[in-house]
């Protein structure tokens, strides 16, 4: 097994689905000559030609619209939205349409297409560079969102969702692309859409967290060892569908539960985690079920203190992991 | 006065660079802007230009070296004012003062003086300005936090609220909570505490003098130990306490039930098929027994120590056999219930003794036992008082004896004898034998018009 990068993961993944099948193409900004802003598609189009790795006008709504149509035409696109701050012009398509072709039809037609967005912040990337916006998404049925946080998993993952016969949304956390790296098998694999995953196993708090900030539990949960808490860090890696049973299945484990993520606080995947377990686990919770969460303010902010402020960070999270363990 | 150099972040998924050729060596005099040092990265390669006007004095990285972003990599003697890199630089000094509380949020109108054109601006000396922003970021780092979990700590402070799981697991290991310590927060009881309270607790009664074997004993040859189990523990240390707090007395009298035989025999088929449960002697005891405790209330009552505690409800409980050993369901309100009500709420109860699904409400509050032992073919029987009640009765096997009745006459009758075991400090024998006879009155009063339902 050779260790590689988020971003080797991500362009290895597209690199095989398009060898292996013809109908899988890339479309969108910057992703043919230049190899893509974050050169997760370079060497792509020199493989491929310029037919099956096509540059776009910036125009998010044209992305995910023709994508939207070549897949109901039997293609199976790959629409990279540059940054996911830029997905809003989109979202008609996405939510609006792909999600609900299935239904609409009666099954007749079908949208096998996949959205790829950089999203998320500590990156110095402000305003416009930083979002999180996979909540406005896992809300809607018909979509499947996926959120992973290492290079196994986002290879796995992303082959899946090219495969997968229903729009993904595939979000990548850009602070992961060049600072996660990690062990991927030589040989072919592909991981289920929906499956979360242990990344660290744990008697006294179940911490729950996806995309980059898996990484900033696991740290946290060794401060906390250190302290005599044993904490299990779940990874749900994929934020829809959420795998339900793994949830509750931790926390009847430990009773405790703190819900780590770096989108704002309301309305985000937090909240339905809680009440999945405030629901179907309520008898084991011995105390409130907690978050950790980026605070509820308009965007990511572009001065470096004021963005460290916003970003959950290993310490953050280390306190609020106190914070459920004392109570 | 000298700074250091970092390196800054390029582009956004970046967070390492290899530096690359040093531009400028140690000892140069170096302008702001001008090329310091080419840094390649998996994205960019750039030349990474001097912030400041002055003197290389140190390079901290080799050319190949790999570094990551805001690390230093040299250091310069410069004579600007390094306001820039104290903006850009979150340091620890600038962190405390933006928690430090302020006690105001700007400049109140009467210590501000006019100025301008128009005497309606405000001038604010520049430090107060510089304080006056922190205010506003240690209140939203505040409200950043985790949310307190505030309310429910408030509960646990008020009075006893005990968290999902941790009511679960005493009810199902029977723990009174008061009795736990707690260690959570203001020495609320988690989940631990109550895990640890059961396992002491289990130790505590293996080592008990009273129900272990006397120290040092340990299974001869010719013998076996056999480990006793939760319940057999649980009997034994009531035991224990009934035989060793209360003082115990005992009496017995003859019942004549030959009526109540004939209106169950009557009555059996029809409530059987009717009900879908057997007709027993027990409602028809239980019915008398209550309400002969109603007459008698000494009878249902607890020794207090300096006085004796007369309970107002009356809930029976019924002594039942199981494979695990001895139990004593409750039957509560027993005196609101009909004999059809009672044949019921009884064969259920017995049922889920037998089946070991008790709940802990189904064996507790009990105020006087019941315990049939005629169904085990005993005539007498003289059994230890339920503590912490006042008495237990039994109902011994129905048997048809050859009686010789008023006017002299002979006549096979079946007859059962009941026993009270009472605790002599609240009941003397005249009490006992006055709550006997109420139950033997009632029992003999049965006839075939006596209501089932």
């Amino acid at each position: 097994m050779a260790v590689k990068s988020v971003i080797e993961a991500v362009r290895e993944a597209m690199f095989e689905e398009m060898k292996r099948d013809p109908n899988v193409f890339i479309m969108g900004e910057d992703v043919g000559k230049r190899g893509g802003v974050f050169l997760a598609t370079r060497g792509l189009i020199e493989e491929f030609g310029e037919e099956r790795v096509i540059d776009t006008p910036l125009a998010e709504s044209s992305i995910a619209g023709i994508a939207l149509g070549a897949a109901m035409q039997g293609r199976r696109p790959i629409a990279e939205i540059q940054f996911a701050d830029f997905i809003w012009p989109a979202v008609n398509q996405i939510i609006g349409e792909a999600a609900r072709v299935r239904y609409g039809t009666k099954g007749v037609l079908h949208v096998p297409m996949v959205v790829r967005c950089p999203y998320g912040g500590g990156v110095r990337g402000g305003l416009f560079h930083s979002q999180s916006p996979e909540a406005y998404f896992a809300h809607t049925p018909g979509l499947k969102v996926v959120c992973p946080s290492t290079p196994y998993d986002a290879k796995g993952l992303l082959k899946a969702a090219i495969r997968d016969e229903d729009p993904v949304v595939f979000f990548e956390h850009k602070r992961t692309y060049r600072l996660v790296r990690g062990e991927v098998p030589d040989e072919e694999y592909v991981l289920p859409i929906g499956v979360a995953d242990i990344k660290r196993a744990g008697s006294d708090i179940t911490c729950i967290s996806y995309g980059l900030m898996v990484h900033y539990c696991l740290e946290a949960a060794e401060m906390l060892a250190k302290e005599g808490v044993n904490v299990e860090v779940l990874d749900l890696r994929t934020v829809r569908p959420l795998d339900k049973e793994a949830i509750l299945e931790s926390v009847r484990k430990t009773s405790r539960v703190l819900i780590v993520h770096e989108d704002n606080r309301t309305g985000g995947l937090g909240a339905e985690v809680a009440a999945i377990i405030a629901e179907e686990a309520f008898g084991h919770l011995d105390a409130p079920i907690t978050r950790v969460t980026g605070p509820d303010v308009p965007a990511m902010p572009f001065s470096p203190p004021l963005e460290d402020f916003f970003m959950p960070n290993p310490e953050k999270i280390a306190a609020g992991l106190r914070r459920v363990a004392s109570y | 006065m000298p700074v250091k150099i970092n390196l800054p972040q390029v582009g956004e998924s970046v967070t390492e660079g290899i530096i690359g050729k040093w531009l400028k060596k140690v000892g140069d005099t170096v302008d702001r802007y001008e090329p310091l040092v080419e840094v390649t990265t998996d994205k960019v390669n750039m030349e990474f230009p001097s912030p400041y006007n002055g003197k290389l004095t140190a390079l901290l990285v080799k050319e190949g070296d790999t570094v990551a972003m805001g690390a230093p990599i040299a250091e310069m003697e410069t004579s600007e004012a390094v306001a820039e890199a104290q903006l850009s630089a979150y340091t620890p000094a600038r962190q405390e003062r933006a928690t430090t509380p302020v006690g105001r949020t700007g400049v109140l109108l009467k210590d501000t003086r006019p100025v301008g054109p128009t005497g309606s601006g405000v001038e604010t000396p520049v430090s107060e300005s510089a304080v006056a922003v922190a205010p506003s970021v240690s209140a939203v780092t505040s409200a950043q936090m985790p949310s307190s979990p505030a309310p429910a700590v408030e509960a646990a402070r008020g009075g006893q609220r005990y968290s999902p799981i941790v009511r679960s697991l005493a009810e199902q290991h029977g723990v009174d909570l008061a009795q736990v310590k707690g260690s959570g927060l203001d020495g609320r009881v988690t989940r631990e505490d109550v895990a640890r309270y059961v396992e002491q607790r289990a130790a505590a009664l293996a080592k008990a003098p009273a129900l272990a074997a006397p120290a040092g004993q340990a299974a001869g040859p010719d013998e076996e130990a056999v480990p006793l189990t939760p319940i057999r523990r649980i009997i034994a240390e009531n035991m224990m306490k009934s035989a060793t707090q209360i003082p115990q007395a005992w009496s017995a009298l003859e019942v004549d039930v030959t009526s109540l035989v004939a209106r169950r025999e009557s009555a059996k088929d029809e409530f059987l098929g009717r009900e879908g449960v057997p007709l027993t002697y027990l409602p028809f005891v239980m019915k008398a027994v209550a309400e002969s405790l109603k007459e008698n209330p000494r009878v249902n009552s607890t020794w207090g120590g300096d006085k004796v505690i007369l309970k107002k409800r009356i809930h029976i409980g019924i002594a039942v056999a199981t494979s695990q050993g001895l139990v004593v369901p409750v039957i509560h309100n027993t005196d609101s219930m009909s004999i059809a009500g009672l044949a019921k709420a009884s064969n259920e109860i017995i049922q889920r003794a037998r089946d070991g699904k008790l709940r802990l409400e189904d064996v507790h509050g009990g105020t006087f036992t019941l315990n049939n032992t005629g169904v085990l073919g005993s005539i007498l029987t003289q059994p230890l008082i339920n503590w912490p009640q006042a008495a237990i009765l039994t109902t011994e096997a129905i048997v048809k004896r050859v009686m010789v009745l008023p006017g002299d006459a002979i006549a096979v009758r079946s007859m059962m004898y009941i026993g009270l075991t009472f605790d002599h400090r609240i009941l003397d024998g005249a009490d006992a034998g006055a709550f006997m006879n109420s139950v033997k009155r009632r029992l003999e009063a049965i006839s075939k018009d006596t209501a089932i339902y």
